[in-house]
């Protein structure tokens, strides 16, 4: 390889609480696609806004050299301006505007205010026809498929003059023949001389279209491997993502196992808006009392569609499938019902869906039984205050009273206001959904305590999350997860990250 | 490392009890709005010259603003929860109309128009509640076609022609007073009722606020330092002992409306604060996501909300109409923006989740005094409407800024 147009160098970035970046170091050479691989949470999308000038100079430590000479990004059009542009896993396109518009948004073709409308659908129809899409240019974004807006998103970095392109996720939302145009088209760009870093969990597709991987994990550089001679495995490849010491770092536990509490039969979910498109593809799980199950998937596997589906059907469209509590079948199609069957769900994204923030801990601990509280529709507020104290005690709540906002507690606290909530509920089953995501160790391991606590006391358990390490440290059993379907049970016995990750990969037959 | 994570609830400090000025500020937007108000009456006592705070004009007051402060109690309800409703003045033109066409047209008794008024009240309500909560078109705009569906409607079975003569039991609604000949004429000095429920409100205000106090301290929740506590209360007693006094020394005493608005106040507030119906508004208007998650039927909510905001404003209605033994075609304009106004500048916030009864109420007062201050100083209304809005713009500047602040702290 000639030279390097990218060397990122000892980039550290944090975040109140939580080092996202550790002296992370990413060379990339001129004119190769290079992978950029690690677990949910390692870092990689950090990294990229990193580089993008999302985060802007000044706010990380370390230097980031493009073509030899050091640059200091403020922000995105910044780094636009020489050459970067990142492509997000969500789409920015707006629906409403053609797909020229689209295009040349914020980089319109113009003379004095008024826009050249032939120039700029000429310009665009050029650009599409560079990214292999014989489209209008003057449809709206929002009429044609993901893959084709996917391509769209391409064309509009081609229109910036792109030098190194970053395409995030590229594939995770796209069906195999979309796919297989997109990687085509990244080789086409390879061979006009655009760098392109490609941010992927489908190892197949790296080892098929990268030149190198570099393997983030827990925010460090791990290695990078040339993948040109072949000899670079899957294997080789997941263990430098999941392989880390995992001593101690889970409370001690002996699992009493009781009688099947839920049982989930054939359940199918389509997407809420493209009813055609199934999110959940006829899974089939259990979960017993005093059981701690894991689900183990990669982004946009479906996990919290399928958590989501089973609560009231807070989830999805056109729902299949049957729901069996202690043997018995049950219908929840409202999250009301669900939590009257005695089932929690503590979301993954705790301050969106958790939590009141504006308002006081004891009033989010109640949020979700309020009726166990009131009395002809009167709320006992002293009661309510008791109770939360209790909370705030026995879940280790630091806040001086239960009077405190929640949108001004540290993450692991805010957690435990959610599981709080959750508990008063009194639920049988307890559905949590990424519940260390975003805290820092001391705080996790006081959650998997509570986890603990909770199957000792009879509840049955799911957890979902993307950190490996973390469910064989706390499960009994771990459902894996891909595109939407269950692809194995395994006994923690015979739990590996390497295992694991390899269901977690596996593709559609 | 499992042996090292030590419970820090060991070493957690006590509730911090905050003193004199962080308590202030920590309270900056509540008290400021109280104190705003007091500041804009003393001003006005001092222009007019005294004529504010004379016995009748505060009577006047009072009865003047019924309507606006009755609808601001609905109003704050529907903004907490993250809704708007701007027909309000027109359901309450329509409702007066149609209690005329009962009485006048259809022979009903006038308490059975006000009841049958009430539930024309609810069913408008119920219409509105309908789109906003189950077909899910945004509140601003099926009240935005309320408006000008009700006015329309009003315009058109009062066939754009008044209705007056109201019997007299009616007109007590808007414009009566309290047993006014309870006391013979020599013994009366002051007016005993007024006096007698004055004294009953100081009293039962103090004992519900130290039976707060003392549970909150017995639950190692209160954070408000005793003389502020004490100060306040005494506070509060004085300005109602004060607007007794005033009241009782008028031409003829407590006002009927006073006493309606005053029960619905206190109903309103403790619905606000301790039913789970008014827990589940704040909750809906605070992250309706996050409360769809926890099993809360937002979209009863929503409904319940608008049915709520109908009875009131038909009430409202009942009351405008009586005190001006009129109903008209026109009545009623504008009302909503007012009530709006009210909730806004008292501390509510635009983006759901926040504001009290109280506080819309302060909110109304202030608009009120500031009418009737700038009226009694001869001032134009085209003067009084810049200086409204001006008010309007400021208040809710002024918590953006407070709330800006308050984030940067954190950081």
């Amino acid at each position: 390889m000639a030279e390097n147009i990218l060397r990122m160098r000892r980039i550290t970035k944090t975040f109140p609480g939580v080092k996202a970046l550790q002296d992370v170091n990413l060379d990339v050479a001129r004119g190769e696609v290079h992978a950029i691989c690690g677990e949910n949470g390692a870092g990689k999308s950090t990294l990229m806004k990193v580089l993008s000038g999302v985060y802007p100079h000044g706010t990380y430590d370390g230097d980031i050299e493009l073509e030899g000479s050091v640059v200091e990004f403020k922000d995105i059009r910044d780094s636009e301006r020489d050459g970067i542009v990142i492509i997000h896993q969500e789409l920015a396109l707006s629906p409403f505007l053609s797909v020229a518009e689209n295009i040349f948004l914020g980089n319109e073709r113009e003379k004095r205010g008024f826009i050249n409308w032939n120039e700029t659908n000429v310009e665009a129809a050029k650009l599409l026809r560079r990214v292999g899409l014989d489209l209008n240019p003057v449809v709206r974004a929002g009429d044609i498929g993901v893959g084709k807006q996917q391509l769209v998103e391409i064309a509009k970095a081609l229109s910036k003059n792109v030098k190194l392109l970053i395409l995030d996720e590229p594939t995770a939302a796209l069906n195999d023949e979309d796919s297989a145009h997109l990687l085509g088209l990244v080789k086409g760009l390879r061979d006009e001389g655009i760098t392109c870093i490609i941010i992927s969990h489908k190892l197949n597709e790296i080892r098929a279209i990268a030149d190198s991987v570099t393997i983030l994990r827990d925010g460090r550089t791990i290695e990078t491997l040339s993948l040109h001679d072949g000899s670079v495995t899957e294997e080789r490849i997941i263990k430098g993502m999941v392989g880390r010491d995992m001593e101690s770092r889970y409370p001690d536990r002996t699992p009493v196992i009781g009688e099947e509490v839920l049982r989930v039969e054939d359940w199918t979910v389509h997407h809420p808006q493209e009813g055609s498109r199934v999110v959940v593809d006829s899974a089939n799980l259990s979960v017993r009392a005093g059981e701690v199950v894991g689900i183990a998937g990669l982004m946009g596997a479906g996990r919290t569609e399928l958590a989501m589906s089973i609560f009231g059907r807070s989830y999805g469209s056109r729902i299949t499938g049957t729901l069996y509590k202690n043997g018995t079948p049950i219908t929840a199609r409202s999250v009301g019902e669900a939590i009257r069957h005695g089932i929690a769900y503590a979301t993954e994204d705790r301050k969106r869906y958790g939590l009141n923030l504006i308002d006081d801990i004891k009033r989010n601990v109640s949020g979700a039984a309020l009726g166990k509280l009131a009395k002809r529709g009167w709320v006992d507020s002293g009661r309510e205050a008791v109770v939360a104290g209790e909370y705030r005690r026995s879940m280790n709540i630091k806040a001086p009273t239960v009077t405190a906002i929640t949108g001004k507690l540290s993450g692991g606290n805010q957690q435990k206001v959610v599981l709080s909530k959750w508990m008063f509920s009194d639920p049988d089953v307890l559905i949590l959904d990424e519940p260390t995501r975003g805290i820092d160790v001391g705080a996790k391991y006081e959650i998997y305590t509570i986890i603990n606590r909770l199957a000792a006391e009879g509840k049955a358990v799911i957890v979902i999350s993307s950190e490996l390490p973390e469910l064989l440290g706390i499960c009994d059993r771990i459902y894996t997860l891909a595109e939407g379907r269950i692809t194995a049970e395994v006994p923690i016995g015979q739990a590996t990250p390497e295992l694991l990750m390899q269901y977690m990969t596996k593709e559609k037959d | 490392m499992a042996t090292t994570v030590k419970d820090p609830a060991v070493t957690a400090p006590p509730p911090p009890v905050k003193h004199g000025l962080a308590f202030l500020t920590s309270r900056l937007r509540q008290i400021g709005i109280f104190v705003a108000l007091i500041v804009i009456v003393a001003l006005f006592q001092v222009l007019t010259g005294g004529a504010l705070l004379m016995p009748d004009n505060v009577s006047n007051i009072i009865v003047q603003n019924s309507y606006i402060l009755l609808l601001a109690i609905g109003m704050v309800m529907i903004i907490v929860a993250g809704h708007i409703d701007l027909s309000v003045g027109s359901v309450a033109a329509f409702v007066g109309a149609m209690s005329g066409i009962m009485i006048q047209d259809w022979g009903f008794t006038w308490w059975v128009a006000f009841i049958a008024s009430l539930v024309i009240g609810g069913i408008v309500g119920a219409w509105q509640g309908f789109w906003v909560a189950y077909v899910g078109i945004p509140a601003f705009i099926v009240t935005l076609a309320g408006m000008l569906v009700f006015r329309g409607l009003t315009q058109i079975v009062l066939e754009n022609q008044r209705i007056t003569g109201f019997p007299e039991e009616y007109r007590q609604l808007g414009g009566g007073f309290l047993f006014p000949g309870l006391f013979p004429p020599e013994t009366n000095l002051l007016d005993w009722t007024t006096v007698v429920l004055g004294v009953v409100a100081v009293v039962l205000l103090v004992a519900s606020q130290l039976r707060g106090r003392a549970t909150r301290a017995r639950l190692k929740l209160e954070d408000e330092p005793a003389a502020w506590f004490f100060t306040k209360l005494a506070f509060i007693a004085a300005i109602i002992l004060g607007l007794t006094y005033l009241l009782a020394g008028s031409r003829s005493g407590t006002p009927i409306v006073l006493v309606v608005l005053g029960i619905l106040i206190v109903a309103y507030s403790l619905v606000m604060s301790n039913s789970v119906f008014g827990r589940h508004i704040y909750a809906r208007g605070g992250n309706l996501q996050a409360a769809q998650l926890s099993g809360v039927n937002t979209k009863r909510i929503d409904f319940m909300l608008f049915v709520n905001m109908g009875v009131l404003a038909a009430l409202a209605g009942l009351i405008f109409t009586g005190r001006l033994n009129s109903a008209g075609p026109g009545a009623g304009n504008l009302f909503e923006l007012d009530a709006i106004a009210a909730a806004f500048i008292g501390g509510a916030a635009v983006t759901g989740g926040v504001g009290t009864v109280i506080g819309a109420i302060t909110g109304g007062l202030i608009m009120g005094v500031l009418n009737n201050g700038m009226s009694l100083l001869g001032v134009g209304i085209d003067v009084q409407q810049f200086i409204k809005g001006m008010v309007l713009l400021l208040a809710v500047g002024f918590d953006v800024f407070n709330k800006r602040r308050a984030s940067n702290a954190l950081k």
